[in-house]
């Protein structure tokens, strides 16, 4: 995983639920390519493929709220988006990131700062992300937390402990 | 300690743990569902084999079952397929029923539980004063070989209620009465115990309705602490009975809460949670007389067998409007039993209802699919757009009582003019 994240943010209000990231019908697969297809497609028209063109999601409070399903962060990986940072995370959806190396920050302060097409700069390792000419501090993740996004997810971190 | 707080530092096997804190804790049970397979896969993937102990494993296969097509059908082979190879005991097939009622109902559950499993309302075991909450495939395989987890430790909120409820309100009015004042994120993250003069006096069915519920307002957990009730519903269910152990759940009399919220739930009026989101709720009043096609009377929040008796209570005698489906899943293979030797099942048969094999049904999108343009009311825990087909659908939320009225009239309805 990059420390590093750049690129242009499309925004979200608060309480996107994972049943408008990925749909109940499509849990049947796992793999980041068909979750993409059909993420955010209960938006309407013109979802999934407009949120291609975008690096970043940036939303309100509450993201990922409702199912424990993993794949809600796997869809948004399938998009091609690289981050996340929310005014707030629902906990399963948090989780879920981490496990499946989706970098995602917390903060408020940026949310009610960015407008779609913004283009901010994340520094995971620095804690901070910059926008226009202000940083935007947010608190780092738990050191063992970390390591399993680092790693690029959980199946990849348990794969290191079981080669030890 | 709060009761998270006790559970979380038996299961890490610290003294004392507070709130921000993260722990490394063994879950007592590591439930899966239909998602088994998933697992299952990430096993394969980074080559491991040996489980850290699978007496802890319970797996249903819940959402969608039987299976509805040959992709559905291999996945479900497989979940089968991992559970005899590994010799699972605790596996219960397509015919069992919704995995939370089933697990509970099997005395799986009992206070002072840690639980994970692959589902948000996994909070439903709270119900029992165990500590339950979702967790992704991932994270359940991890558990599986590693026997543990990190949970951060949450602040806990204290839900005081007292009073009765009026004719026609129950457990799931009241829950959405909390999510709508409170919000979908009102106690994002954080631990909710149930107290008040009003506990005692409700069902472990009313019980595992608000566990269940109380997901929608974000919570890591919910409990309701063991009494009585806990322990009657228990009797006959565990294997050892020596496992019942109350005070594993009982908040000490110096437990530190981030605040209380009290609720006098004889002012409650019946409650509908309004599209798309759980935290639009309106008192019925606002609603009366919206149009229906479906009624959805299942799901882990309100198709026990309770909730099956307070809808025959209404619709006995009685005919649904030709104008609506009404679709009852009961939550489990014991319920539907009971349901059939009470003559409830023929009651909401002979009313007009359409009865399903139990399991999750039309919540998880198993039947009772939603065309362009139609409304269906339900008894689940979620209205979110799309969730039960079209996203030209939509879907209101409501008790089974709500929903028995609602279905005679054609259009919502106040069941208060039902239950006297």
């Amino acid at each position: 995983m990059e420390s590093v994240i750049e690129g242009r943010v499309y925004k979200f209000g608060d309480n996107i639920n994972s049943d408008i990231i990925i749909p109940g019908r499509y849990l049947i697969y796992i793999d980041r390519e068909r979750l993409g297809q059909h993420a955010f497609e209960m938006l309407g028209e013109g979802f999934p493929d407009k949120l291609r063109s975008f690096d970043i999601l940036v939303a309100g409070r509450n993201f990922g709220c409702g199912s424990a399903r993993e794949q809600a962060a796997t869809a948004i990986q399938g998009l091609g988006i690289k981050a996340v940072v929310a005014s707030s995370f629902a906990r399963t959806f948090y989780r879920n990131a981490i496990n499946d190396g989706l970098p995602i920050v917390e903060s408020p302060e940026l949310y009610a700062a960015v407008e779609e097409g913004d283009r901010i700069r994340i520094d995971l390792e620095a804690g901070k992300i910059q926008f226009a000419d202000k940083e935007y501090s947010f608190p780092k993740m738990p050191e063992s937390v970390r390591k399993i996004l680092e790693l690029g997810g959980l199946a990849e971190y348990l794969k290191a402990q079981l080669v030890k | 300690m709060t009761i998270a707080e006790k559970i979380l530092s038996t299961k890490s096997g610290k003294a004392s743990v507070t709130p921000g804190e993260i722990v490394e804790a063994y879950p007592d049970l590591v439930m899966s569902h239909t998602a088994t397979w998933r697992s299952a896969s990430v096993m394969q993937r980074i080559g491991a084999t040996k489980l850290y102990d699978v007496d802890r494993l319970a797996i249903v296969l819940d959402h969608i079952s039987p299976a509805k097509t040959e992709k559905y059908a291999a996945d479900q082979q497989t979940s089968r397929n991992f559970a005899r190879n590994h010799g699972v005991t605790k596996f219960y097939d397509v015919d069992s029923g919704i995995a939370h009622l089933v697990l509970m109902e099997a005395g799986h559950v009992v206070p002072g539980d840690l639980i994970v499993g692959t589902d948000s309302h996994c909070t439903i075991y709270g119900s029992l004063g165990a500590l339950g909450t979702g967790i992704g495939y991932t994270e359940v395989a991890s558990v599986w070989i590693t026997g543990k987890l990190w949970l951060k430790v949450p602040e806990s909120i204290r839900i005081i209620l007292n009073g009765a409820f009026p004719a026609g309100v129950y457990s799931k009015d009241l829950m959405l009465h909390l999510i709508g004042k409170l919000g979908a994120d009102g106690c994002g993250y954080k631990s909710v115990e149930f107290y008040g003069g009003s506990v005692s006096g409700l069902s472990v069915s009313e019980r595992m309705t608000m566990t269940n519920l109380a997901m929608e307002m974000g919570v890591k957990c919910a409990f309701v602490p063991p009494d009585e009730k806990t322990a009657e519903y228990l009797r006959g269910r565990l294997q050892d009975p020596a496992r019942y152990r109350a005070e594993l759940a009982m908040a000490d009399p110096d437990a530190v809460y981030e605040r209380d919220i009290d609720v006098d739930i004889s002012r409650l009026e019946p409650m509908v949670a309004c599209p798309h989101e759980v935290e639009n709720t309106k008192p019925i009043g606002e609603v009366i007389g919206t149009h229906i096609d479906q009624v959805f009377l299942g799901s882990c929040a309100n198709a026990k067998y309770e909730d099956l008796v307070v809808a025959a209570g209404i619709l006995k005698g009685r005919k649904i409007n030709p104008g609506v489906r009404m679709i009852i899943t009961p939550g489990s293979k014991q319920i539907m039993l009971e349901a059939m030797n009470s003559g409830v099942l023929q009651t909401l048969i002979e009313s007009g209802g359409l009865v399903t094999n139990p399991g999750c049904g039309a919540c998880a999108g198993d039947g009772g699919t939603l065309a362009d343009g139609e409304v269906c009311l339900s008894t689940a825990n979620r209205n979110f757009i799309g969730r039960m087909g079209s996203n030209k659908s939509e879907i209101y939320l409501s008790s089974p009582a709500t929903l028995a009225a609602s279905a005679i009239k054609g259009v919502i309805a106040d069941p208060r003019e039902f239950v006297k």
